[in-house]
């Protein structure tokens, strides 16, 4: 066989929204004849069948497994037995948390092309290529695979619009390979909100970044969010080294600021996790020293400058 | 117990960099190299580990790269590391994060640790696949994205909390040995005394050649690798619109944005 295999993910429970997206890449690079299987492997695969039913889906594959949450020699073993009976030309899966855990090793363990992070794909004269990017988003790079019978993309969320209309797939159930796993799944937790403030429901969010320099400078913004009525956020970097707590960061592994319209972020350069957790926003002003800082892609206004100075300026102002 | 760090020099891009002529890389005059962010976070988790227990720990820094790459190995052992290893020849100029595991794991099967750590990612190509692609290589248990680690020397299993999307934490349970990668955060790497870093400028680097591992051409380069880089160009210039002027004229129009904004909302 050949077609495009796409591995949906799911937690808790839950369909993961990036799953989605995956499909709507997938007609990208499909060719004529070519079916779209969209596995998806749990304890109860079939009750998250019916959001699979979408166009652009020709089949979708139900994996039972034993491990109810997620599991990578789990998910490397059913991954493995449905690569070599359907011999997909392409497999895609989300570029998330769970995929670090399982892509690598599998791609190596079965000499599979691949890539991650990848924000584009195409066939150029039928020749798959995935494009991805370089030195903290500072270049693009396009990769191939010569050679190989299988390549293995995980795929940037936020990139693809997942499909809205319905359609009729078949169902079949795939028989898992019996894993002895060598680790185990005991928990979750949520990280505690240890501060006064909901980051989720934040319409209005000043964030700062490495570029304030030291946590003396903390609180002259912090002054500056309360003048202008934005709640103060910050990157990783802020919260990791303390000067923050935790539920004030926010990007892809922070809280998610789902609510936020307008963010203004200042010294915050975009590590690729924080510009993934922020692309929803419709309105992001950077404001940084560094002109080809990545937060600059996807931010709607620009300030080049020093931010101590806009903020000094900004502050006179309200 | 022995502790294997996997250690990369990553590359950063100076403000006005040029691409090779092939266009299939960045000219080599507008790096500016380092210890990959995430690989000081793991190797501080080794050395806080050899810290807290009396039973002789030994950290092992490992790195694939050519001789300047022994900048960063000083680095890890004015850190703490015990011993310093590098791999190198021509050959694996080119390889991809598959083919760099390979070579990874070969040293592993040489060093025979209880434990590798690797960072998630790394700063300058953002993959995070070579510590997991490692474990394959090995055939060992693996997780990616720790955020805490309780590992006890000589224990038959570590618990560990790995940091998913949206603020959600997950904790495992792992049979040693495993490969686990670590994020940021999750210590706080120390700076090297003065001292530690003259005592480390005349350690030895062990310097170990494909051969030495039992490993050929064909396992790295562009015939050991995943993929291959067909073309490196510079990305669009994202939409943003620029405000221009000083810093004063600068901050009235963000002014205007702001009250835009909250004139619009309730």
């Amino acid at each position: 066989m050949s077609g495009v295999l796409i591995v949906a993910e799911q937690r808790r429970g839950e369909l993961r929204a990036q799953s989605l997206e995956l499909i709507t890449a997938a007609q990208a690079i499909r060719r004529a004849g070519d079916a779209v299987a969209i596995a998806v492997i749990g304890a109860a695969p079939d009750a998250l069948a019916p959001a699979l039913r979408l166009a652009g889906v020709d089949e979708i594959l139900t994996i039972k497994v034993d491990a109810a949450e997620f599991d990578p020699e789990t998910v490397e073993g059913a991954l493995c037995a449905v690569i070599a009976e359907r011999e997909p030309d392409v497999v895609l899966i989300p570029h998330s948390v769970d995929s670090f855990g399982y892509a690598a090793a599998l791609a190596a363990k079965l000499r599979l092309g691949f890539a991650t992070d990848v924000f584009n794909v195409q066939r150029i004269d039928g020749e798959l290529v995935a494009t991805r990017g370089g030195y903290g988003q500072k270049v693009n790079v396009d990769v191939d695979f010569p050679g190989k019978r299988t390549v293995l993309l995980a795929l940037r969320g936020n990139v693809f619009k997942p499909p809205e209309q319905a359609a009729s797939p078949r169902i079949t159930a795939f028989p898992a390979p019996a894993i002895a796993s060598r680790s185990r799944s005991r928990d979750f937790i949520e990280l505690p909100a240890g501060d006064d403030v909901d980051m989720t429901g934040a319409e209005f969010i000043l964030s700062i970044g490495r570029g304030i320099g030291e946590e003396a400078n903390v609180g002259q913004f912090r002054e500056l969010a309360d003048a202008i009525g934005a709640t103060l956020g910050c990157s990783r970097p802020i919260a990791d080294a303390g000067w923050l707590p935790k539920s004030r960061q926010v990007g892809q592994s922070g809280k998610t600021a789902s609510a936020c319209k307008l963010y203004i972020a200042m010294g915050v350069s975009g590590a690729i996790q924080h510009l993934a957790g922020m692309k929803h926003v419709s309105t992001i002003v950077a404001v940084n020293s560094d002109a080809n800082a990545s937060i600059f892609g996807v931010a709607k206004y620009g300030i080049v400058g020093n931010i101590f100075e806009v903020a000094n300026e900004l502050r006179k102002l309200f | 117990m022995k502790i294997m760090v996997a250690v990369k020099q990553v590359a950063a891009l100076d403000e006005d960099f040029e691409l090779q002529g092939d266009d299939r890389g960045v000219d080599p005059d507008f790096l500016i190299h380092d210890l990959n962010e995430w690989d000081d976070f793991s190797l501080e988790e080794a050395v806080k580990i050899k810290e807290a227990w009396s039973t002789p720990v030994e950290i092992v820094a490992v790195t694939v790269g050519p001789g300047g790459a022994d900048e960063i190995l000083r680095k890890c052992l004015a850190k703490g590391a015990d011993r310093a290893v590098r791999v190198w020849e021509d050959a694996i100029e080119g390889s991809d994060p598959v083919a760099i595991a390979r070579v990874l794991a070969a040293a592993a099967k040489r060093e025979a640790p209880d434990m590798l750590f690797a960072g998630v990612q790394s700063s300058d190509q953002s993959c995070a696949s070579t510590g997991i692609a490692t474990a394959a290589f090995l055939d060992w248990p693996h997780a990616a994205v720790l955020t805490q680690l309780e590992l006890a020397p000589g224990a038959k299993s570590a618990v560990f909390r790995r940091e998913l999307e949206g603020g959600l934490l997950h904790e495992v349970e792992i049979q040693c040995p495993a490969v686990l990668t670590i994020q940021l955060g999750i210590n706080t790497p120390r700076y090297a005394s003065l001292r530690s870093i003259k005592q480390a400028a005349v350690k030895p680097v062990e310097v170990l050649s494909l051969a030495d591992l039992s490993l050929s051409a064909a396992d790295v380069g562009e015939s050991g690798s995943a993929s291959r880089v067909r073309s490196m160009y510079r990305p669009q210039k994202g939409s943003a619109q620029l405000i221009a002027g000083d810093a004063a004229a600068q901050a009235a129009r963000l002014a205007e944005i702001i009250r835009e904004f909250k004139g619009g909302s309730p």
